[in-house]
């Protein structure tokens, strides 16, 4: 009650920055709104906000974000243990676009069907027994993506020998 | 408690980066004899295993695993129930009468016209011949009973009947096991097949065999279940996992016991 109440005290106040919050968030692009290009690449970013690369980088390890390390090697030398499921993202940066790199994230299915590779910007409503607590969302939020492929297009180095 | 617990997944930390370390000589090297636990391109999950796990699990003192056989061999003695007999009045020695038992199962049952686990024919006996309330299936008794049975076919070559009645089940095993799940949306055949040998993070894939089951886990401390292990890879990647002893579990039970076809029961095996 007391919430409510203060809440609509600081309401005549607040329109105007509730205003742009609202409007912020209508920009990011929803999972079904996603437009992919060609089948490789998704040119638009899914937020107004630039991707922040070192955001990015913590995403990529963070084993309840991206957990990109569990499959990849990667330019991350003070954690151990990456995996060889996928191929090293040494020089990923180099090797594509910021719009293929997106698409890469969102939603790695559109190249390979069979792929392990988890489509991080798509909504588990569309997949088979989700766990309830991870119902009706996406793995990263819109402007995770968009950190993490600010950070791979970082990875221009090719893996030293 | 926490103190042991505490050096034991110390000593289990240890294990997996010794056998990371060691992943390039010990674990790639194809031309490696593995012996009885590699049948053509089947592995048990203890070829993937630290040499320090594969000791433990071979030494029958050491094994702690053993704990649990040795009280089903103590609970299989014990008469219970409005009958009052014990395993052993129908089945004597289960050095004999059991002998291929664990390697046979799941098998078909024609009262509930489907196939059975270990567990289940073991609450069968119970309730049936014994008149004795079942075992709760993750409980003490049931593990220990089951890795006594399981353990009476110890090395003797899985091999088990998909065909005539039971291949309906049997494919129903195999469409669970490639069937994508979870918000991982991933299948068992991304992680144990097309990965199998490779390292996700710290941990080392392997062909995901059941033939050492009930099996002890330094994760769990303790022995437990396949359908447990099943439960926690459906977990894993956010999917909603089955109960206990469902069909669903024990379709995909049968289709692995098939896909292990050869290797030896290993019951209790030891795993991280
Ligand atoms: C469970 C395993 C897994 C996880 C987790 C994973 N990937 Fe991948 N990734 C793969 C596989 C396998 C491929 C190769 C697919 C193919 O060749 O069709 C791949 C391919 C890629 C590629 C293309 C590389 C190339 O050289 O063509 C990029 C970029 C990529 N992943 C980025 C990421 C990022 C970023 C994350 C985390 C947000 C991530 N991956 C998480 C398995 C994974
Ligand atoms: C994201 C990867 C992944 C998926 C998907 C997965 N597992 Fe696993 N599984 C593991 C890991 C890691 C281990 C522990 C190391 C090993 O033995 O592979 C494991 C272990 C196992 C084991 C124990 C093997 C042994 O030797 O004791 C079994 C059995 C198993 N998995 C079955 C399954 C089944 C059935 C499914 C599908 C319902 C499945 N897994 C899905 C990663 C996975």
């Amino acid at each position: 009650m007391l919430k409510q109440k203060s809440l609509a005290k600081l309401l005549p106040l607040t329109v105007a920055a509730a205003g742009f919050f609202a409007t912020a968030a209508v920009a990011d692009v929803a999972p079904s709104d996603v437009v992919i290009v060609d089948d490789n690449e998704i040119p638009q970013a899914l937020t107004d906000t630039a991707g922040d690369a070192a955001k990015g980088r913590e995403l990529a390890v963070n084993r309840k974000k991206g957990n990109c390390l569990a499959c990849h090697v990667m330019p991350i030398d003070e954690h151990g243990f990456h995996g060889e499921v996928g191929p090293s993202l040494w020089g990923v940066g180099g090797n594509y676009s910021a719009a293929e790199l997106r698409l890469r994230v969102v939603n790695y299915k559109v190249l390979n069907e069979d792929v392990i590779m988890p489509a991080f910007y798509v909504n588990s409503n569309k997949m088979h027994r989700v766990l309830k607590k991870f119902e009706d969302k996406t793995l990263l939020s819109a402007q995770e993506v968009e950190d993490i492929v600010a950070y791979l297009q970082t990875l221009t180095e090719e893996q030293p020998d | 408690m926490k103190i042991k617990s505490l050096v034991i997944s110390a000593a289990t930390v240890a294990l997996a980066s010794t056998a990371y370390i060691g992943l390039s000589v010990a674990f790639d090297d194809d031309s490696h004899d593995w012996g009885d636990y590699q049948v053509e391109d089947r592995r048990s999950g203890y070829t993937y295993r630290s040499a320090e796990t594969r000791a433990l699990q071979d030494d029958e003192f050491e094994n702690p695993g053993m704990v649990g056989v040795d009280h089903g061999a103590e609970l299989w003695n014990i008469a219970e129930g409005s009958e009052g007999k014990a395993c052993a009045d129908c089945h004597g020695d289960a050095s004999e009468s059991m002998a291929k038992v664990g390697a046979t199962y799941p098998k078909f049952n024609a009262a509930s016209s489907k196939p059975i686990n270990v567990e289940q024919r073991i609450n069968l006996c119970r309730v049936e011949n014994m008149g004795a309330e079942p075992f709760k299936y993750e409980s003490g008794e049931m593990l220990n009973m089951t890795a006594f049975v399981k353990n009476q076919s110890l090395g003797e070559p899985v091999n088990v009947v998909i065909d005539g009645e039971m291949a309906p089940f049997f494919e129903k095993g195999k469409e669970f096991y490639y069937e994508r799940r979870g918000q991982l949306d991933m299948a068992c055949s991304h992680c144990h097949e097309d990965n199998e040998g490779n390292m996700i993070r710290a941990d080392h894939l392997s062909q995901g065999q059941i033939n050492g089951f009930p099996t002890y886990r330094f994760k769990w401390q303790k022995l437990g279940s396949v359908h447990r292990r099943f439960r926690g890879c459906n977990k894993n990647i956010r999917a909603t996992p089955y109960k206990y002893g469902s069909d669903e579990y024990v379709n995909l039970e049968l289709y692995l016991t098939w896909r292990g076809r050869g290797l030896p029961i290993e019951t209790p095996a030891v795993r991280n």
